[in-house]
């Protein structure tokens, strides 16, 4: 992300079919155990639904469908990050959610060709640490709405 | 300093200094030579004094300070009371009260003083009271005087032009009584008046006739060659002009008419306080009749909290309607109801609190249409009714815009050019019609224009043309429908796009934000003989009923606003046309929208049921069938947005949060009606 810069350098680190990505610290309200989700019609199928945080109606979208196409069984780790892009909350469902990560912004290299399985424009960087390699994720592009709504044309 | 928590001892306070103010002065009238009376006074007035200017209301200060100097003098036998000053005093008084009333009501307790701290600064420095003309009021016209005080000065002016061969003339401007820029009506007049001649003197002053401190009339003394006609008839062309009158002046009789005031002044003088006197009841009694019951101005950010946390109380009453028939414990189920009953009152006042007339949108279109039509150099007159119709706060706030561009847009596209209207023979002038009314749980607002109507083929060819519609969907469409192509997406008819209404943000951004308001909006018109936009608002937009239904294990709410009736059918009763399945409804045949189906809910089992559960919804005069897979009762709820990630989903206006926490839909099923 390009505003990770010395003072921004913590990262939430969450594990998504046995990777593991980051996300800026700033962009993280809460970090939820799976609520109950009441589905929405007529939504890209990666759009869960919505819960009741704390009396905010908020979507929640399924990271691992988003990337993978593939559902996210739920168990006891399975999490739902709160993330807040401009006016924007959402909640992201991961397998597990469970680091705080301290780098710096040398260690950010550019996203190569071919990394882990997300699909690269959602990549805004990696991070090398000792054996582990960490995906840093471009939520914009994640949460980009105008991608949204060409999914659902498709699908509609 | 903070000066807020005491406020109402302020007011308590002041209350009681001025009862004591007025009856003191009662009793001095009887007793003028009373010492401890005038004791008494100073010292109300004095408290008084201390007491507004340390809370900031400077008027407030200032006038009491008057008084108190006036006391002083008296006190020591500087100036004597006389039956004159008695009534400039009570006139005082009547102001202080006025203020603190305002105070009291929330008000800043600003007034404008300024005639009567003059009239106390001549009675403290002991001069002779004249009764100077204070704020013009129409009832001097009928004195033959002049209501002008000129002073030498400018009586020399006078005199030496009437020798030059001008004429001297006062002339009286009445405003309209709802004009909204008095001061740039009062500069237009001044414009004109300087074209045409000279302007000697003006009362008020061209200060306080800039800053709009004077009633809706004016007079000026004015000298000019032009004859009193041509001068009456430019001026009346200046717009919000109500009359104008020009009266030729005499500087001959002005000066008789003064040493006949000279000469008569006790008398005139006391009938002139008379006349305040009554003129102040008379205000008194206007007061009193525009707010028969006592108000106070809240902070509209308390009454947002105040919404905020009552909604949160539904919530929780929602729970607790479910914890107690779950536990199913009479005496809480006693309570729980009694709970409710209390609660919705609750809600009642509390939403009631947050009415605001409509007036507070429209006051603002005549003066937006007299500018458009300037430009646009049209004709038209705008006629408003209903403008006491009240509305949620929320929903005024959000209005506003969609009304100004539905506006704009009848000023542009509907109101033809006063030439082409006369080809029509229709009256030169244009009408818009805004009208607001009450009906159910809604508020309708119109907006209506006598202009060309909307020409249905041409709109049909340009749906087709930007592909909004196919050539097949146009043929079936009804005329309604095919008017409200206007509102979708990248649509303006007018082949030329203006400044004013066609500016690549089209109707359909009104239709969006009407529809974000949880109301919705249809187009009727006649060609030739105008349109008419028909909006429908929710009176509330935070708390609504609505029927809960379950599709498969999933919770779903209909507002109640919509639903005509729920009915239970056998399956044969439902009929296929058209491959639509369709039922008889009381005579009528309505077609109907399985939401399982619409909303893709995943089922487990399949349906074997032998009857159907159907809610009837309405839109205008259009009826469907919802089918659900069963009712689960009424309820009360929070509207809650998807959030701005969900933007648009189809048939879904928004959530709620029910009693168990779980977070329920709310159908939107204006869009479901065919």
């Amino acid at each position: 992300m390009n505003e990770v810069n010395g003072l921004e350098n913590k990262l939430i680190v969450f594990r998504l079919e046995g990777e593991e990505y980051a996300i800026s610290v700033q962009r993280v309200g809460s970090i939820e155990r799976i609520l109950p989700i009441t589905r929405v019609p007529s939504t890209p199928s990666f759009v869960k639904g919505v819960v009741n945080l704390r009396g905010v109606v908020t979507p929640v979208i399924d990271l691992k469908e988003r990337f993978h196409e593939k559902q996210t069984t739920f168990t006891e780790q399975t999490r739902i990050i709160i993330v807040h892009i401009d006016d924007i909350t959402v909640g992201l469902i991961v397998d597990e959610a469970n680091d705080v990560l301290d780098i710096q912004q040398d260690q950010i290299e550019p996203a190569p060709e071919a990394v882990g399985s997300a699909v690269v424009e959602y990549i805004s960087g990696v991070i090398k640490l000792e054996k582990r390699l960490f995906i840093l994720l471009d939520l914009e592009k994640v949460l980009n709405k105008a991608d949204m709504t060409e999914l659902r044309t498709l699908e509609g | 300093m903070e000066t807020t928590q005491y406020l109402d001892i302020f007011i308590d306070e002041s209350t009681e200094h001025l009862d004591t103010l007025y009856q003191q002065l009662l009793a001095l009238e009887k007793n003028p030579q009373e010492k401890a009376i005038i004791e008494e006074i100073f010292r109300a007035a004095h408290t008084l004094k201390g007491m507004s200017a340390t809370m900031g209301f400077e008027d407030l200060a200032s006038l009491t300070h008057k008084l108190e100097n006036i006391f002083d003098g008296i006190r020591y036998d500087k100036i004597s009371v006389q039956t004159e000053m008695m009534d400039y005093l009570f006139v005082a008084v009547d102001h202080l009260n006025a203020m603190v009333e305002d105070v009291a009501n929330g008000g800043d307790g600003k007034r404008d003083v300024a005639d009567i701290v003059n009239q106390l600064d001549k009675i403290e420095k002991g001069e002779n009271i004249t009764k100077e003309e204070s704020s013009p009021k129409k009832e001097v016209e009928s004195l033959n005087t002049t209501t002008l005080q000129l002073d030498e000065f400018q009586l020399t002016i006078l005199s030496e032009s009437k020798d030059r061969g001008f004429d001297n003339h006062e002339i009286m401007v009445q405003l309209r009584e709802d004009c909204l820029l008095k001061g740039a009506r009062v500069y237009m007049v001044f414009e004109l008046l300087e074209k045409m001649g000279e302007v000697i003197h003006s009362n008020p002053t061209v200060n306080e006739l800039e800053e709009e401190n004077f009633d809706f009339m004016f007079t000026v003394m004015f000298v000019t060659k032009e004859k009193a006609n041509d001068i009456q008839a430019k001026l009346m062309k200046v717009s919000e002009v109500e009359e104008v009158t020009v009266t030729p002046f005499s500087l001959d009789a002005y000066k008789e008419a003064q040493d006949e005031v000279l000469d008569k002044e006790p008398r005139k003088q006391m009938k002139e306080v008379e006349a305040t006197k009554k003129a102040t009841k008379k205000e008194v009694k206007n007061v009193a009749k525009a707010a028969p019951s006592k108000t106070i101005r809240v902070n509209i950010e308390r009454l947002d909290i105040l919404m905020n946390l009552f909604e949160e109380l539904v919530i929780d009453r929602g729970r607790l309607e479910q914890i107690s028939l779950d536990l199913n414990n009479n005496e809480l189920q006693e309570t729980v109801e009694r709970m409710s009953r209390v609660s919705s009152d609750l809600q009642n006042i509390i939403l009631t609190m947050r009415m605001v007339p409509i007036d507070t949108v429209f006051n603002r279109f005549p003066r937006m249409i007299r500018q458009l039509a300037r430009e646009l150099h049209k004709d038209v007159e705008i006629d408003i009714i209903g403008a006491d119709t009240e509305l949620d706060r929320t929903v005024i706030d959000e209005i506003g815009d969609p009304l100004v561009h539905l506006i704009r847009n009848a000023m542009d596209h509907g109101i033809e050019t006063p030439e082409e209207r006369a080809e029509k023979g229709k009256p030169s002038q244009g009408k818009i019609t805004l009208e607001a009314y009450h009906s159910g749980n809604h508020v309708f607002v119109e907006i209506s224009d006598d202009g060309a109507g909307i020409n249905k083929e041409k709109v049909k060819n340009k749906a087709i043309e930007k592909g909004v519609i196919t050539q097949s969907e146009a043929e079936v469409l009804t005329d309604q429908q095919a008017f409200e192509l206007i509102l979708e997406s990248g649509f303006s008819t007018n082949e030329e796009i203006s400044d004013v209404s066609g500016r690549g943000v089209g109707l359909d951004v009104v239709k969006n934000t009407i529809e974000s308001l949880g109301g919705n909006i249809s187009i009727d018109a006649v060609p030739g003989g105008g349109s008419t936009f028909s909006i429908q608002l929710p009176l509330t937009l935070s708390i609504i009923s609505v029927l809960l239904v379950e599709l498969q294990n999933e919770k779903y709410a209909i507002p109640l606003s919509s639903i005509i009736e729920t009915a239970i059918l056998r399956k044969e009763e439902i009929f296929s046309a058209h491959n639509n399945k369709v039922i008889d409804f009381r005579g009528k045949v309505v077609p109907l929208a399985f939401l399982n189906n619409i909303f893709d809910v995943p089922s487990d089992k399949e349906e074997v049921d032998e009857y159907v559960s159907i809610v009837i919804v309405r839109k205008g005069n259009k009826l469907t069938g919802l089918v659900v897979d069963s009712f689960i009762g009424q309820q009360e709820v929070v509207l809650k947005s998807l959030g701005d990630y969900l933007t648009n989903v189809f048939a879904i206006s928004g959530a709620t949060i029910l009693g168990d926490g779980e977070v329920a839909l709310i159908i939107d099923s204006n869009s479901l009606v065919k």
